[in-house]
């Protein structure tokens, strides 16, 4: 922070975000854009808590189908992003595989592939024979699945950092290291209260605080179940590459993507993680589950090394559909949170949708399912 | 004698009584002496262990160890038909099959 | 002994040695894991079964020490539970888990003494991923252990205890040396000089090899400051300025380089310690008191791995470690032990504060490397990687791993880590403190998957339908 910004205990803006993962760096982006100012504030650093550390897949296939206009929303902004902000983020479509594990799998795939077509997500059932014959490297365990070839995967690291510094670019105001300790309202307004001393005045607020929404939800009576959930990933040492797209087993036990430099990405269970510290981290016992499973799934694995674990905190409602849309207690007030795992694929399009919402008081965004209310017997 | 060449990136000064164990690499005989590691087997006969898998315009820059103590972990090789092993720390034995090469897809 | 009791230590150089020898002593039958297969850590490693060349060969000056510490670990074989070929991979919960010849196995303790010792300290300089470039320790070791010289025509590069002596092990045993390039200056040892004489022997075993080395029409210069080892696929030759700034070649086939060692600590992280910047070790390191008491309950740091003070410091501090445990448990120790220990460690810590001011860290050399110096070997990261962050422009180290893989790949930043930190802070023109460290993530080694996957402990069903 520069000595004149720390002389500064007051910020006044239009729109605050609380929180500073990639569905608050992209609604800065889009607010920015606009010409509007706007302040974010994040309690350690842009886009490095659940945006990114999580699995990287940017895929409609299996989606739930209220998800899915606004994951359409998201994957157009994904393949602007060199334009919009200035980096790839090795963003790749290279289809996704949800992997059969039996025949009711099967079942209950193509009813969904089916009720995805009208949005325009087109996916294709492979039968067993057709899935060994295009990707030998399966075991029996893979008994056929459902193909999206217009999914694809990223590298989450870049993302959140890249909308920053473009938001940046544009004019808004990215605080890190700025925990926000009280919601208030003040006037038209809100007053926002920092650990640091720091205040921000804003005519609205964006609560973008991932697993920790509910709490800023709380501060505004509105209750939600919100359950910290704790993805965890593992990396090999690169191999050649041969799994080209993006895979995942129904029941989520298992996801796997490989990058072109050869590292395999695979996920499975969960870490641990404390709100407080802020951190997740990542189980060993937990770890050689997935090693056991996901070899199982892609035998040639077994004969791999993997180099690094690691896990985060996201937050997850209770039916795995995101808190987006106005608050219903307090006019003036965005949510934008508990994206449940979905989040990355959704993010860049979630900045687009709540900047609609703050600017314009509408979105074309189906979001409806997202609604606060529907926690609030 | 084990395979010892002008090339080689080791020379051996001392410890010649020991006997003589033949591993493969890339299919070639190779004659160490038990007790060699791998990397000390590999670098007698030769002046790389293994293909750096980020390497730029098609060229793929040969890696020869490092550390030796296991830290580094730039000495993995692979072995023929699967798997991989340190070489600083991995002592050859009769029969051991190893390969270069590195980063083409299967 | 039940689970609850087990006492692990990790590793069995001088530090695990003289824990365990301690603690066995007192009835107690630590575990002690060790990566070798064979005690006596990095400094006092053995040569393989078979091979016949003398210790004072091996050892010089610390022959004796050498052998008599293997022979004290040969000694405790019946008492303790040692499993050499073994490494701890991760630790979480009181549970070490270890990769040895059985696989995967959890080791549940009730207290840890984590002898986890050093690695080379390196400067990533133009063309040290050449073949033929190998750490000061490395090319110890081959020679150590192998009966081997790293190349037949050696230069070495740097400054600390091991340059002159793994020059003159090397010349001693027949190969050819090219240079010793030292980069600390005559100079830097002259106002230390007495802190100097504190390690009494030290100093003149030192001077010794220097000397021995010049009579034999090796080529030794200080304050030199290395440009970049070519060669093209293979090293050709090393390239330094002299101390008049000239610019100088060695024709070598290889080159061994370090500035002296640094802790490894990545275990002591996993076990919850503390981790604080340490200004004289440039480094991050675990927190430990006198006694080294980790302050988390139950673990114990002894020895390199604790901050570096060297192999005798470390036999000091194993015994010390044992004596601060058996007195948690409420047994009886010999204070009188315990004093003469620390007085012994406060001399060792004069002479290493001399040493580091007489052979210093050469301040500025990785941060002056040009943009397309590889910084981290594994993935491939320049410089001009880190600095820039693909113009997202890190300020903090894992920011830039984030950005650029650094220290992403098998070692986990382990050989690039602290000089891509002075890199970043240079860059930013901020403190190395302020950059911050790369974060020890499990596993600490890299894990077989197929062999891990068979130590989990799912529901087998539940495993078999995926």
């Amino acid at each position: 922070m520069s000595r004149i910004e720390s002389e500064i205990a007051v910020i006044d803006t239009e729109i605050a975000v609380i929180g500073g993962g990639i569905a608050g760096l992209s609604t800065a982006l889009h607010v920015a854009l606009r010409g509007v100012p706007v302040v974010v504030l994040e309690s350690r650093q842009a886009g490095a808590a659940a945006s990114g550390v999580n699995f990287g897949g940017v895929r409609r296939n299996g989606r739930a189908l209220a998800e899915l206009e606004l994951a359409a929303r998201a994957i157009e902004i994904w393949h602007r992003l060199p334009e919009l902000v200035g980096n790839d983020c090795e963003y790749s479509v290279t289809g996704h595989l949800k992997v059969a594990r039996n025949d009711d799998d099967m079942a209950t795939m193509a009813a969904h592939a089916e009720a995805q077509a009208p949005y325009g997500c087109a996916v294709e059932m492979i039968s067993r024979n057709a899935l060994m014959a295009r990707y030998p490297w399966f075991s029996d365990a893979a008994y056929g699945a459902a193909w999206c070839a217009s999914d694809g995967q990223a590298n989450p690291r870049l993302l959140g950092p890249a909308f920053a510094r473009a938001a940046r670019a544009n004019g808004a105001d990215i605080r890190e290291h700025e925990p926000v300790a009280a919601l208030e309202k003040d006037g038209d307004g809100f007053l926002l209260r920092c650990d640091s001393g720091l205040e921000v005045r804003a005519r609205q607020v964006v609560n973008a605080a991932g697993a920790w929404g509910a709490r800023v939800a709380g501060w505004l009576g509105e209750a939600v179940e919100l359950w910290p959930m704790m993805p965890q990933m593992v990396v090999t040492e690169p191999a050649p590459y041969f799994i080209e797209p993006a895979l995942g087993v129904v029941g989520g036990d298992v996801y796997v993507r490989q990058i072109p430099r050869g590292n395999i990405i695979f996920g499975g269970r969960s870490g641990t993680a404390d709100l407080d510290e802020g951190f997740g981290h990542a189980m060993t016992e937990e770890a050689l589950g997935a090693l056991q499973r996901t070899a199982l799934v892609i035998p040639r694995m077994a004969e791999m090394n993997i180099i690094r674990l690691w896990s985060g905190v996201e937050g997850c409602t209770p039916d795995q559909l995101p808190v987006l849309g106005p608050s219903a207690t307090t006019p003036g007030v965005i949510h934008a949170f508990g994206f449940s795992g979905h989040g990355f694929c959704l993010g860049p399009g979630v900045g687009a949708v709540v900047a609609e919402l703050a600017l314009d008081g509408e979105t074309r965004t189906a979001i409806d399912a997202f609604d606060i209310r529907r926690f609030q017997s | 004698m084990s395979t010892e060449s002008e090339r080689g990136q080791f020379q051996r000064l001392s410890e010649t009584g020991r006997p003589q164990i033949t591993i493969h690499v890339d299919g070639e005989p190779v004659t160490a002496l038990a007790g060699d590691t791998v990397m000390t087997a590999l670098l007698l006969a030769g002046a790389r262990l293994r293909e750096f898998e980020f390497g730029g315009g098609g060229r793929r820059d040969a890696r020869a160890g490092f550390c030796l103590m296991g830290a580094c972990q730039d000495c993995w090789v692979n072995v023929e038909g699967g798997g991989s092993l340190r070489a600083c720390t991995s002592y050859v034995s009769e029969g051991l099959r190893l390969t270069t090469g590195g980063g083409e897809a299967r | 002994m039940s689970d609850e009791q087990k006492i692990l230590i990790v590793g069995a150089g001088p530090a695990g040695t003289r824990a365990a020898e301690l603690l066995s002593g007192r009835g107690l039958r630590p575990i002690v894991v060790d990566e070798a297969p064979a005690s006596g850590g990095q400094i006092y490693r053995r040569q393989p079964p078979g091979f016949l060349r003398a210790a004072r060969l091996r050892y010089c000056f610390e022959a004796a020490k050498a052998e008599a510490l293997h022979a004290c670990f040969d000694g405790l074989t019946e008492r303790i539970d040692y499993r050499p070929d073994t490494s701890v991979w991760s630790i979480e919960d009181n549970v070490a888990f270890t990769l040895g010849p059985g696989g995967v196995e959890r080791i549940p303790f009730e207290a840890l003494i984590l002898c986890t010792g050093a690695v080379d300290r390196v400067i990533p300089i133009p063309g040290w991923t050449l073949p033929g470039v190998f750490t000061m320790g490395g090319a110890q070791i081959a020679l150590k252990a192998q009966g081997c010289a790293v190349g037949r025509r050696v230069a070495f590069l740097g400054s600390g205890p091991l340059l002159y002596l793994v020059a003159y092990q090397y010349a001693r045993a027949g190969a050819s040396v090219a240079a010793v390039l030292d980069t600390a200056r005559l100079g830097d040892a002259l106002p230390v000089l007495p802190g100097l004489f504190a390690g009494g022997s030290l100093l003149a075993k030192g001077l010794w090899y220097q000397n021995w080395l010049r009579l034999k029409g090796v080529r030794l210069r200080r304050g030199v400051l290395p440009v970049a080892i070519a060669g093209e696929e293979r090293v050709s030759g090393l390239r330094y300025r002299s101390g008049n700034g000239r610019e100088r070649r060695i024709e070598c086939d290889a080159v061994a380089f370090g500035w002296g060692v640094k802790s490894e600590c990545q275990l002591a992280e996993l076990a919850g310690c503390e981790m604080r910047f340490d200004g004289a070790a440039r480094q991050w390191l675990p927190v430990s008191d006198d006694d080294g008491r980790a302050g988390v309950a139950g673990v114990y740091l002894a020895g390199d791995g604790a901050g570096v003070m060297g192999a005798d410091a470390a036999e000091y501090r194993g015994e010390l470690a044992a004596l601060a445990l058996l007195s948690e448990r409420g047994a009886a120790v010999d204070d009188r032990r315990r004093r003469y220990l620390k007085a012994r460690l406060g001399r060792l810590t004069r002479f290493r504060i001399a040493i580091d001011r007489a052979l210093p860290y050469p301040d500025g050399l990785a941060a002056a490397q040009p943009d397309d110096t590889i910084v981290c070997r594994c993935e491939g990261v320049t410089a001009g990687d880190i600095r820039h962050g693909q113009s997202l422009e890190p300020a903090e180290i894992n920011r830039a791993k984030a950005y650029t893989r650094l220290g992403m790949g098998r070692c986990q930043g382990r050989m690039c880590g602290l000089a891509a930190a002075e890199i970043l802070a240079h860059h930013n023109g901020v403190g190395l403190a302020e950059i911050g460290r790369l974060r020890g993530q499990a596993p600490v080694k890299p894990l077989h998957i197929g062999i891990a996957g068979q130590a989990a402990r799912d529901d087998p069903d539940r495993a078999a339908s995926i």
